[in-house]
């Protein structure tokens, strides 16, 4: 399973961008320091109402679900034995282990008592096994595990290309002893998000009184699987996208037009359990009503209906503008079902409002920026991306 | 169009197998049975509150926080301070709230209902909220990791954070269970508007009051059977419908009852996710072992 087309990208780290992106991380690292120093109430627009907001349903729910790249390659490439799609697979890889990575410190950030979250995969006596954010929490720890031990092939090649004498002799040894685990660790990282990312819907399972009928479902685990399904592979299509634009390399338009029909299908198969579950429990009705919440529902199904029929006509994907037009919106659709869920449905009773507080934004923002600052440290350094030939040099 | 070869067929077939075991696996809460409700104990302990015979004195507010050690929530008015808590928070485990309409007014009480199958409990990762022999739902600091999925979950929002508190916990009404004499707010009210003891005794007295005074009452005992029942009951005049009073209107359903049998539909046993481990892992070792993928240069 080695990946001999992928090459560090090199070049200079230190760009314009690089920089902007250093200095939001450093602001948002500045709002931690409110965060922890003054308690929640100082640093978010949380309340008792709202108890949780955009660190948990931007930066946890939504944030693994974009992680869910390498999740969603694994599948093809792995299990499906698609091959070809290999190059895509150690970037979505990367994204995904940064993504559940920072996921897991915003978790840190966001719970009062960060300092006994060791005690969740230690106390086993005290598992909760109603809770399916204990399932949530136990497989993202785990999978964060996972998905750095996947990306860790990418290291000993460097390694073995340019190490030191002790980091080649490392690489040798554990290279083939990696290589022949790899299944069973590639098997696992498909089964914990499959796990994790449908308990991410069961979560929103319990506050059944407050969770707006449009949104509550006993569909609810099933819908959040799919959904982070079609995420990761909008995810892919839009880093692989960004990243042959930033570097100035031809963008793999027709390997990525080769999973449009996959991510039109997938589209279909939600909107049909979303609306066909919604119409068998007679919840429809709320969707014609002139709510807020018909509102949302509306924008959230077009920016999924709209890109399914686009990515099942013919002659959309050999335009990579049209990809990238099509998985943005399914970005977009997909991305607020989960806010949705969690935030914009949710309604614990008349006198409560949640708007995130400047501080909270800037450590959301804060945390997006490290994540790109360590991506482009890693695949200017890291054999993730594949050896494109350039188009226009850099 | 690459041709399918029939080992490529095999595989697919294969592949939704293991995909037809998770999709049964999330399907299964429709075939797994309800969860066993838990069932009024003997031993169970609660309140009732009667919101015809209370004055809105707030004894019960002043006394709770001295029993619970709880600083005042201090707002002042015109200039003067006064401890008054709008409702629940991280200072106040018991609150008297007014309903008005025009000139006509009604008192509630709130504090933790102490569910028969509470959602905060079956929120919980590591059992922060137990509840004891009594029913009472005690909050233990030391397991609480302040995620508030508890306060995500109440049907009552009931569950408070100390938003204010570099090291938080969570507040809630743990019907005085750190002292001998019981809960202090009915040892404070005047008027017996709430009193405390045996859940069925409460039942039986409600009903007694109900029966005493026909007309005077609504005819439901708010708590009886909502969200599956409740260890915190609430009589209301017959003109002021409960939803008026600010409780929510909720059914006998309890709340964690579709999220638990999901989760345990999903989970029973662990066999799901063990057989797709298995499922996958075989694909994936065997697709390894034929040299990684069909159309691999």
């Amino acid at each position: 399973m080695s990946h001999a087309t992928a090459a560090p990208v090199g070049g200079k780290l230190t760009t314009p961008f690089f920089n902007l992106m250093a200095l939001v991380a450093l602001v948002g690292a500045g709002a931690l320091v409110v965060r922890f120093g003054q308690g929640l109430g100082a640093a978010s627009g949380m309340s008792d109402g709202y108890a949780w907001g955009i660190w948990i349903a931007l930066d946890v729910v939504v944030g693994t679900a974009l992680g869910c790249g390498g999740y969603a390659m694994a599948l093809l490439v792995y299990v499906a034995n698609r091959g070809r799609y290999h190059p895509l697979v150690r970037p979505a890889m990367l994204t995904g282990a940064l993504g559940y990575s920072f996921a897991a410190a915003s978790i840190l950030v966001d719970v009062g008592r960060y300092w006994g979250i060791w005690k969740i995969p230690t106390y086993v006596s005290w598992w909760n096994f109603d809770s399916a954010l204990l399932e949530v929490a136990l497989c993202v720890m785990t999978y964060v595990m996972v998905l750095w031990i996947e990306f860790a092939p990418a290291v000993l090649d460097r390694w073995r290309a340019t190490g030191t004498p002790a980091q080649r002799d490392f690489a040798e040894r554990t290279g083939p002893r990696l290589d022949r685990a790899l299944p069973w660790i590639i098997a696992l990282g498909l089964v914990l998000p499959t796990m994790h990312q449908s308990s991410l819907g069961t979560v929103m399972m319990l506050p059944a009184s407050k969770v707006h009928a449009l949104w509550f479902s006993p569909l609810l685990p099933l819908l959040f699987l799919v959904n982070c399904l079609f995420l990761g592979y909008a995810a892919v299509i839009a880093e692989s996208t960004v990243s042959s634009a930033g570097f100035g390399r031809r963008p793999e338009t027709r390997l990525l037009g080769s999973l449009a029909p996959i991510m039109g299908w997938l589209l279909v198969l939600f909107l049909a359990l979303r609306l066909g579950d919604l119409a068998m429990r007679g919840s429809l009705g709320a969707a014609f009503a002139a709510t807020r919440y018909a509102a949302w529902f509306w924008v959230e199904t077009l920016l999924l209906l709209v890109p399914a029929v686009v990515l099942l006509g013919r002659n959309a994907r050999e335009r990579a503008s049209t990809q990238f037009g099509a998985a943005f919106a399914i970005l977009a659709g997909g991305v607020l079902y989960r806010f949705d869920t969690y935030i914009l449905a949710y309604d614990p009773g008349p006198g409560w409002s949640y708007f995130p507080s400047v501080l909270e934004i800037l450590v959301t923002a804060g945390f997006v920026a490290a994540e790109i600052l360590v991506y482009l440290w890693i695949v200017r350094r890291l054999p993730v991306l594949p050896a494109a030939t350039p188009a226009h040099g850099r | 169009m690459e041709k399918l070869t029939r080992r490529q067929l095999l595989q697919g077939a294969a592949v939704a197998g293991a995909a037809a075991a998770g999709g049964a696996a999330l399907a299964a809460p429709a075939t797994a049975e309800a969860r066993d409700v838990r069932d009024r104990q003997p031993g169970d302990v609660g309140l009732l509150y009667d919101s015809t015979l209370c004055i809105g004195c707030r004894a019960c507010v002043t006394r709770c926080k001295q029993a619970n050690e709880l600083p005042v929530d201090e707002r002042r008015l015109n200039g003067a301070p006064y401890d008054a808590p709008d409702d629940l928070n991280a200072t106040t485990k018991t609150v008297i709230q007014v309903a008005a309409q025009g000139d006509r007014f009604a008192f509630v009480k709130r504090q933790c209902m102490h569910c028969l199958d509470p959602a905060c409990v079956s929120a919980c990762m590591i059992k922060a909220f137990q509840k004891g022999p009594d029913g009472v739902i005690g909050y233990d600091a030391s397991r609480c990791l302040g995620d508030r999925y508890c306060q995500i979950a109440c049907p009552f929002n009931v569950p408070k954070f100390q938003w204010s508190k570099a090291v938080p916990v969570m507040v809630k009404c743990e019907m005085c269970r750190h002292r001998k004499e019981g809960p202090a707010c009915s040892e404070a009210c005047p008027r017996k508007a709430v009193v405390s003891g045996k859940v069925t005794d409460l039942l039986a007295e409600a009903r007694r009051r109900q029966a005493a005074s026909p007309g005077r009452y609504l005819a439901r005992i708010y708590g009886e059977h909502e969200a599956g029942g409740t260890q915190c009951l609430y009589l209301t005049a017959a003109d002021v419908p409960f939803e008026t009073l600010g409780l929510p209107r909720l059914d006998a359903t309890p709340q964690p009852r579709l999220s638990t049998s999901v989760q345990h539909g999903i989970y029973r046993g662990m066999i799901a996710p063990v057989a797709l481990y298995a499922a996958i892992g075989f694909a994936v070792w065997r697709n390894a072992r034929k040299g990684g993928g069909e159309d691999q240069p």
